[in-house]
């Protein structure tokens, strides 16, 4: 099932590519 | 250019508002309307919305999108390389956060206009188009608003942190 088909999914997914992505823009800038 | 940034800035989130704004209008209200109206058979249907709401709604979302972006780039200025190059190297938090924000911009406005507009049309019957074509581009623009959705949320954290820190970041 993919997440995007329910805005739940998509809202969530969001949310945890934010968290991902802050990891690795964090490592990236040494913060 | 330096005394150009503030309304550069401010154009920005205005464009960016108008964006995002309509982008979650049609993922969180319009679509479950069509549904609802497509579901509802004593009801007066959807046609309205897809003749009158959605064209409209359209137009301001994919030109709000480019504005946002021209104005972001305008404003990005001499750090445009570095934002886009992440900051590596340079050891600058702006830069890599305001980088991964405006990468994410770029992702989303490529979906607007290569992905969602061009099947829009073929959708609400501005080109010609067979059903077949009719319901995979519907499914592909769907797919695409879905993902810019999903997108905007690193993507105001990225736009907001960059300025005034993320909640991820030491200090």
């Amino acid at each position: 099932m993919n997440p995007l088909d329910s805005v739940t999914g998509t809202i969530i997914s969001g949310f945890v590519l934010a968290v991902v992505l802050a990891y690795i823009a964090a490592q990236i800038a040494g913060a | 250019m330096e005394a150009l940034l503030p309304y550069e800035r401010w154009l920005h989130f205005l464009a960016g508002i108008t964006w995002i704004g309509l982008l979650y209008y049609f993922n969180l209200i319009q679509g479950q309307a069509l549904a609802a109206a497509a579901a509802d058979k004593d009801g007066p249907g959807g046609a309205a919305i897809t003749k009158y709401v959605a064209p409209r709604a359209l137009a301001y979302f994919r030109w709000a999108a480019l504005v946002t972006w021209l104005s972001g780039a305008a404003y990005l200025g001499k750090n445009f390389t570095g934002a886009f190059t992440l900051g590596i190297g340079q050891h600058s938090s702006y830069l890599t956060n305001i980088g991964f924000g405006a990468w994410l911009g770029t992702i989303m406005l490529f979906n607007v206009w290569v992905l969602i507009w061009p099947n829009q049309k073929k959708i609400l019957g501005f080109v010609q188009a067979t059903d077949e074509e009719k319901a995979k581009g519907k499914r592909i623009a769907f797919l695409a608003s879905r993902t810019n959705t999903m997108l905007s949320i690193p993507l105001l954290m990225f736009m907001g942190g960059a300025s005034h820190g993320l909640p991820f970041f030491a200090g």
